[in-house]
């Protein structure tokens, strides 16, 4: 990576990196892939979220599905640990709670696959800035 | 395969589910199909939606109608209005308290937007480990602007203006913090992120850190540009290996890419930040002490005057802020001060995040704008109390922040109601206790934790602490009297005068306040020796009802300490004198003979 330089810079590499992001979620492109991230804070390591995540992506691979599994941060849910949430391309993400491997493997074959909902969704119940 | 194009979410919280959410979803269930119409509705649970008064909830996708209060019996009304001719069940709508307005679609619910992520924004949404996702969500740009278009005094007046009080406990103005280390006469100035937090069950800084580490480097360099420091410290406590791990992969990351290190975006500004580690004593977080455990002393506080921010690290000086006051940083500069100063109340501005324990059934961590009242927080977004049992009381402030009660829950929060309400803001942990939590025993379990992180360098804290405790002891083993709540209370006072640091000051806040509070239950205590809520259990006393013992001998071979005796077949005995009130008995007797009082 070579150093960003100016203000300029910065903002070039935001407009680059947030096309790339909206490509991902929303592109028309037949390559349009699964989102899933898992929350992964001490909170849902603890839990189990590193298997849930280890699990989801060598099941996804296993099946042959194309989708990116990321980590991210603490969604608060701390009730419901692990906790990921889903983007299927062009539909609103979706968060599940309690998701170790049988409720991740339910979610593959269900809701990845045959776009039904299963059970344990958690309601979001925040606004961020951005709205 | 099926090819829903509706579905119908129930809610199964616990909260819902003792509302019969279970009778609900079968109901649907059961219709749906004798309509022929399993296949394109599909009926699912969800977690809690957070608005267990209302409940059971019932939320139909795609078009976000949100029935409140369904009850088994409105299923059929639903399913034939709504889903077969589509027409929204008028009366199981939502009605907004304030207008009487019938809210039909849930985005439009003012419930949704008592929580606003500003400090957490990023956090369970961007990989923390990919400084791009957090420049695309804006990220460095605050400080990109500050560098090149803004001279340091007009950031330190939007911070200003923005009325950001520091989130770690003292609700200090930050700008005004900013701008006294700024006059500050000194060739070497620092930068402090106060990450220690010590409060037992707190993880709003942890959780920050470990979810969005790259807002609080750049509102360090943003702070450095204003108070003109080129180093900045990140005090953390070591029991946090993934924080401490995100922190370094970011700091790594923002120097690779030129927003750390020398000649930042071509402005000529340096900063460079170090990470130090604590060893976990709850003093440390105190800025004294936590300077002084940078230095490698003793983590032991010092009397203010001064103050870091004229003499603080290695005598330099230094802005100490704790990390979700920094988080709050870039949002300011990025949205202004004016948009940040909408939110809130008069004197508290912004959000807070609290980390939601205790006896409550959506334990998180949640961030709602100052204002929000507790109850809001508790029955609202926390979903109640666990196991439909009876608030008792919320303590707020850490480990030395006050118990309030029921009659608090419509304080709108902030730093200036919770102290007028004999509690305090403090880091933001919130702790829920039902009717089974004695409150005497809850005081006493705060101060353990207070007396033993103690540095013990004055002597109220760390003798009259010790006092404190055993006077409760002797309370809770059922030997105190009238006389030991007058001492507490002087005693209680004296410490808060005369300690020397934060710890001392408010160590005897949970014991001040419960007598407050709950009076009724320490008397309980002291004249009858019973502890209402039945957790003391010297207090408790084990006997055997005559006439319903049966001579079984269960009892009399699983006490461990041989105190109950009687023959066979004939009623048994407990002598007091031995018993230990283990209550192995009560839980062994198949015939409920045991009592207890
Ligand atoms: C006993 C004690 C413990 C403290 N622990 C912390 C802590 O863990 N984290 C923190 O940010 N501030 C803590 N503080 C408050 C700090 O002394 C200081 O006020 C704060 O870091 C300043 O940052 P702010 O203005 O951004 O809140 C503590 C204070 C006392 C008296
Ligand atoms: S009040 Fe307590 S913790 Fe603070 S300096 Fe005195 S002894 Fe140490
Ligand atoms: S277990 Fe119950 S019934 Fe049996 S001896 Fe003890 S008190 Fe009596």
């Amino acid at each position: 990576m070579t150093k960003i330089k100016t203000l300029a810079d910065l903002k070039r590499i935001r407009d680059e990196v947030q096309s790339k992001i909206k490509l991902r979620e929303q592109g028309d492109k037949p390559d349009k892939l699964v989102q899933i991230k898992v929350s992964m804070a001490t909170c849902g390591i603890a839990s189990g979220a590193k298997e849930t995540m280890t699990y989801l992506i060598d099941e996804l691979e296993h099946q042959g599905i194309d989708a990116v599994v990321t980590q991210t941060g603490c969604m608060g849910y701390c009730f419901a640990e692990p906790t990921i949430e889903l983007t299927i391309p062009g539909k609103e993400p979706v968060v599940y709670g309690h998701v170790g491997k049988e409720k991740a493997l339910e979610i593959i074959e269900k809701h990845i696959k045959l776009g039904e909902m299963v059970d344990g969704i958690i309601p979001v119940s925040y606004k961020t800035i951005d709205e | 395969m099926a090819d829903y194009n509706m579905h119908v979410l129930v809610c199964g919280g616990t909260g819902c589910k003792a509302s019969e959410s279970e009778q609900i979803k079968n109901n649907f269930k059961k219709y749906l199909s004798e309509l022929g119409l399993a296949d394109e509705v599909q009926v699912i649970t969800t977690g809690c939606f957070g608005f267990c008064e209302k409940g059971p909830i019932v939320k139909i996708l795609p078009d976000n109608t949100f029935y409140t209060q369904v009850t088994p019996k409105d299923v059929w009304e639903i399913v034939e209005e709504h889903i077969v001719k589509g027409r929204k069940v008028k009366h199981l709508l939502y009605k907004d308290p304030k207008n009487d307005h019938l809210i039909p679609d849930a985005t439009g619910m003012d419930f949704y937007k008592k929580q606003i992520r500003i400090a957490l924004r990023n956090c369970g949404f961007i990989n923390p480990e990919n400084v791009e996702e957090y420049i695309a969500r804006d990220g460095y740009a605050a400080l990109g602007t500050c560098l090149s278009e803004k001279t340091p005094e007009e950031v330190i007046q939007v911070v200003k203006d923005s009325g950001l009080r520091g989130r770690g406990g003292g609700g200090f103005p930050t700008g005004l913090k900013w701008e006294l280390t700024r006059k500050a006469a000194g060739d070497q100035k620092y930068v402090v992120c106060n990450a220690d937090e010590g409060d037992p069950g707190a993880f709003m800084d942890r959780s920050i850190l470990e979810g969005d580490p790259h807002s609080v480097i750049e509102a360090m360099a943003i702070c450095g540009y204003c108070v003109g420091a080129d180093k900045g410290l990140v005090y953390i406590r070591a029991e946090y290996p993934l924080a401490i791990q995100r922190l370094k992969v970011a700091i790594n990351q923002a120097k690779e890419y030129g927003l750390l290190g020398t000649d930042i975006l071509g402005t000529g500004f340096h900063f460079d930040i170090e990470l130090k580690y604590g060893a976990g004593a709850f003093v440390c977080g105190e800025e004294t002490a936590l300077i002084h455990s940078m230095e490698g002393l003793r983590g032991e506080p010092t009397v203010k005057p001064p103050f870091p921010a004229e003499s603080g690290y290695l005598g330099k000086p230094t802005n100490v802020n704790n990390v979700e006051t920094f988080a709050n940083i870039p949002v300011i500069i990025n949205k202004g001060a004016a948009w940040f100063s909408a939110i809130g109340t008069e004197k508290s501005k912004g959000t807070k995040v609290f980390a939601l324990a205790g006896n409550i059934n959506n334990v998180g961590l949640i961030e709602v704008p100052m204002g929000t009242t507790l109850r809001e927080v508790i029955y609202d977004i926390g979903g109640g109390i666990k196991d439909g049992k009876e608030f008792k009381s919320v303590q707020t402030g850490g480990p030395s922040g006050g118990c309030l009660t029921k009659d608090f829950l419509d304080v709108p929060i902030d730093y200036d109601n919770l102290l007028k309400a004999g509690s305090m803001m403090g880091s933001g942990g919130m702790i829920v206790m039902d009717e089974g939590d004695c409150m005497v025993s809850i005081a006493k379990f705060y101060l353990e934790f207070t007396l033993e992180e103690s540095c013990g360098k004055c002597t109220p804290c760390r003798i009259g602490n010790k006092r404190l405790h055993e006077i409760l002891d002797k309370i809770t083993s059922g030997k105190g009297t009238r006389e030991d709540l007058d001492r507490l209370r002087i005693l209680g006072n004296v410490i808060k005068d005369t300690s020397l640091c934060g710890l001392g000051q408010t160590s005897p806040n949970p014991v001040l306040s419960t007598l407050d509070n709950f009076m009724d239950e320490y008397l309980a205590h002291v004249d009858e020796h019973k502890c209402p809520a039945g957790q003391c259990k010297k207090l408790l006393h084990y006997s055997i009802d005559d006439e319903k013992c049966t001579g079984c001998t269960l009892c009399f071979r699983n006490c461990p300490v041989g105190a109950i005796s009687g023959e066979k077949r004939s009623p048994h005995y407990i002598d007091q004198s031995l018993c230990i009130k283990c209550g192995v008995c009560l839980e062994k007797c198949k015939f409920g003979a045991v009592l207890i009082r």
